[in-house]
């Protein structure tokens, strides 16, 4: 129980001092979030799979093994001493803690990942509203609608508002999602290492049209960017 | 005054007027039982309609997605306050834990009486979302600021939350006194049933944190009706608030639903496998007091990525994993139960059984959701309604049916239809799987959660399509298991007082159905008697022959 408690208020502390070392850190690489996740995912579920075959196999043998043969036939004839108490109790606990502290570690380092935002990422402004998204570009003073463009080979930064109810950015293909609550900023930042289209949608409900609150994410080459930024600017940024 | 008379007069025949004014915990429970199972099959209903509404890609059997969302909303809010915790802690609890521990009724049958004709007005409310020009459209969560800008009815909302709260708390004061004062002679704490204790805590949950939800449901409203600004961001208000005090009471619900159900189940087990709790006292006090002493401090893992600090959602993310040691234990217990049984496969028996392999994958399938940057990509997808309909609503429906037939002779003296019972689980568990199993997968694909079309992922539909064909398996499931209720009602066999065999006290003392007052006169228990003490080769079941109902 020491050794555990050690553990997690290491783990802890570690949180909160190492984050600003974390993130000097990740200066040389940025890390790849659709990669970081996939694997979380198929660790996780190869931890959650194991334990439900070994349980299951248990107790299927076990519903087989002492099926009722006889009418009379009585179980109950079994019973635990203390010391099995205690130790039908204290081992499984511990060995779900120890599961339990591997998992939470594994998945501290993914989140490092998700909320330090790489520094040379290029920042865009999404404001959702009921029920449809707003793509800002600060810089450039353009401003379209459900529609993000994006250059390649460069993570994006997207801060995220909201002009009237809770809504959420979720771009599955990317593997990130995060909400856009009213009178707050949030952020999320993700990877573009493929040109292409990508869809990106609400996920928090919103009322009528929720389900039709979506856009597309275009990641395209950076030069195609720069005329696609060439050719909005002439426009006067809204269209 | 009149409280003890009244419920011993009981004349042959129906008398509605006797049911209204009754105040016997049985017909109580069966009150609360009927009322939860009207809010299920009409919620199920809902639940067909919006299935068939996804199996194409467009509209298909509505094109307006407000009809859409107000079906969602009344699914999700009559299944948890309407079925769920009225068919455990209003049911369950009333019909089992007098009979339990040998007491004549509850300690405030008026009380009692009140709670349940609270709960019926709570349905009644719930109903007029079918009537009123501007139904709910709020999700059973209500989020602000969207449940206070909609056209939609959100006090209906309110003030069925808050009616179906009261009956709750009443109900919490009831049971809590009752069990702590009313146990007969010789029932000790340590030979309590584990459904005693599971009510017990279930209850203190409910006491501590159901006014917490009465409170965030009556600030909406306040919000929209009354000018306040709460929720209201541009006045300095924050949605966030209400999600951290929704989530305080919701998730903690979850084991209100949770131990109950697992309490009915242990029951069932220990009946059918002729067998002692395996690890009792590790199953009551990691378990049981576990479950209770974690559940009100992981809320935070509904709110990840709502907007809250990051450091609560690393110590969230850690206890919220820590909820696998007593849930694990309590499998533990169950399936340990097993061991060294004689274990007989009667339709309760399959519910149980059906329950342990549902909570198992629910169970597992919560992990993830506990882990912050797993749960970024698959929240608020087709993932969580796979695995929260997994974790409460397919085996706490096991345990709520299986427990109905465990209980079905004691309750209405008759044998419910054997063969149509199987057949009705066999449906259910294919059913369920099919639907549940492939909600997740789809939720794995990206699919997100309360969208009443999906234009952006027609690659979907297909499984879609499936998933729809498995809810209709699961219709086709609930109707035969129907049929055998109402088989056994009409033309089932007489049944005898203890059926199963059980050493349980309900069905070692009294006749099937208990009489007013349910003992001739209170047991007194011996010092080595317990609920599951089996293997001494004793049988039960003569003794309950020479049982005659009391009469004043």
């Amino acid at each position: 129980m020491r050794t555990t408690l050690k553990t997690f208020a290491i783990l802890f502390l570690s949180a909160l001092l190492f984050s600003p070392f974390a993130h000097a850190s990740e200066k040389q690489e940025v890390p790849n979030l659709i990669e970081e996740w996939d694997k979380l995912w198929h660790e996780m579920l190869i931890d959650i799979t194991i334990i439900g075959i070994i349980f299951a196999i248990v107790t299927i043998y076990l519903m087989f093994r002492y099926r009722r043969r006889r009418p009379d036939e009585e179980g109950g004839r079994f019973k635990l001493s203390t010391l099995g108490v205690m130790g039908w109790t204290l081992i499984p606990a511990f060995i779900f803690m120890a599961d339990d502290i591997f998992l939470a570690a594994k998945n501290f380092e993914v989140w490092q990942k998700y909320r330090n935002v790489p520094e040379n990422a290029y920042v865009v402004e999404v404001e959702a509203y009921m029920w449809g998204w707003d793509v800002n570009y600060p810089e450039e003073n353009i401003t379209i609608s459900n529609e993000l463009v994006v250059p390649q080979d460069r993570p994006v930064m997207v801060r995220l508002k909201s002009r009237d109810v809770v809504h959420s950015f979720f771009a599955p293909e990317l593997r990130v999602k995060w909400d856009a609550v009213p009178g707050m900023t949030t952020y999320l930042w993700f990877n573009t290492h493929t040109r292409g289209e990508y869809v990106f949608t609400c996920t928090e409900y919103c009322g009528l049209l929720h389900s039709g609150m979506y856009g597309k994410i275009r990641v395209v080459s950076v030069d195609e960017f720069n005329s696609w930024l060439e050719d909005h600017r002439e426009k006067g940024g809204n269209i | 005054m009149s409280t003890a008379v009244e419920t011993a007069t009981r004349s042959g025949g129906f008398s509605l007027k006797e049911w209204i004014f009754t105040t016997d915990h049985k017909r109580i429970g069966i009150l609360y039982l009927i009322g939860a199972y009207a809010a299920f099959a009409v919620a199920g209903v809902m639940a067909m309609l919006m299935r068939t509404e996804l199996s194409s890609l467009g509209p298909t059997i509505t094109n307006n997605p407000n009809t859409y969302n107000v079906w969602l909303y009344f699914h999700g809010a009559a299944m948890i306050l309407g079925y769920q915790i009225p068919a455990l802690t209003g049911f369950f609890a009333n019909y089992y834990v007098p009979l339990m521990i040998g007491a004549k009724d509850v300690a405030f049958p008026r009380l009692n009486a009140l709670s349940v004709w609270l709960f019926w007005m709570g349905i009644v409310l719930a109903l007029l979302t079918f009537v009123v020009p501007d139904p709910p459209d709020i999700m059973w969560t209500g989020y602000p600021p969207y449940s206070v800008i909609t056209q939609g009815n959100t006090a209906l909302y309110t003030f069925t939350v808050l009616l179906i709260g009261f009956s709750s708390i009443a109900g919490g004061v009831n049971f809590l006194t009752t069990i702590i004062y009313m146990r007969a002679p010789g029932m000790t704490w340590s030979k309590l049933n584990i459904f005693i204790w599971c009510i017990l805590a279930a209850f203190i949950i409910q006491i501590i944190f159901v006014p917490v939800l009465g409170t965030a449901v009556t600030m909406i409203s306040f919000d929209k009706y009354l000018g306040t600004n709460f929720f209201n961001a541009s006045m300095g208000g924050t949605a966030v608030l209400y999600e951290n005090l929704f989530w305080f009471y919701s998730h903690p619900a979850v084991y209100v639903i949770l131990l109950p159900a697992m309490g009915v189940v242990y029951e069932i087990v220990a009946t059918f496998a002729r067998n002692n709790i395996f690890n009792y006292r590790g199953v009551l006090y990691g378990g049981i007091w576990g479950v209770v002493a974690l559940g009100g401090i992981v809320w935070a893992h509904h709110l990840y990525i709502a907007g809250i600090p990051d450091w609560m959602s690393l110590i969230h993310v850690f206890l919220t994993l820590l909820i696998s040691v007593p849930v694990g234990l309590l499998m533990i217990g169950l399936v340990g139960t097993l061991y060294k049984g004689a274990i007989e496969y009667r339709t309760p028996m399959l519910y149980a059984v059906g329950f342990i392999f549902l909570f198992l994958i629910g169970g597992l399938t919560g992990i993830p959701n506990a882990m912050s940057s797993v749960y970024i990509y698959i929240t608020e997808t087709y993932w969580i309604p796979g695995h929260f309909h997994y974790v409460m609503a397919l085996s706490v429906t096991f345990a709520i049916i299986g427990g109905t037939y465990y209980i079905f002779p004691k309750m209405t003296g008759k044998m419910y239809h054997e063969g149509l019972g199987k057949l009705g689980f066999i449906l259910l568990f294919t059913g369920a799987n099919i639907t549940f199993f492939l909600t997740m997968v789809l939720g794995v694909k990206g699919m997100p959660r309360r969208y009443y079309d999906y234009p952006q992922f027609p690659e979907l539909e297909g499984l879609q399509q499936i998933v729809t064909y498995g809810s209709y398996v699961i219709l086709a499931g609930a109707l035969v298991i129907l049929a055998s209720w109402v088989y056994g009602l009409v033309r089932g066999g007489k049944a005898a007082p203890n059926p199963w065999n059980s050493k349980s006290l309900e069905w070692t003392h009294t006749p099937s159905p208990p009489p007013p007052g349910n003992f001739r006169e209170i047991p007194v228990l011996p010092e080595d008697w317990s609920p599951y003490g089996y293997g001494n080769g004793k049988k039960e079941e003569e003794k309950g022959e020479d049982m005659e109902p009391a009469r004043p």
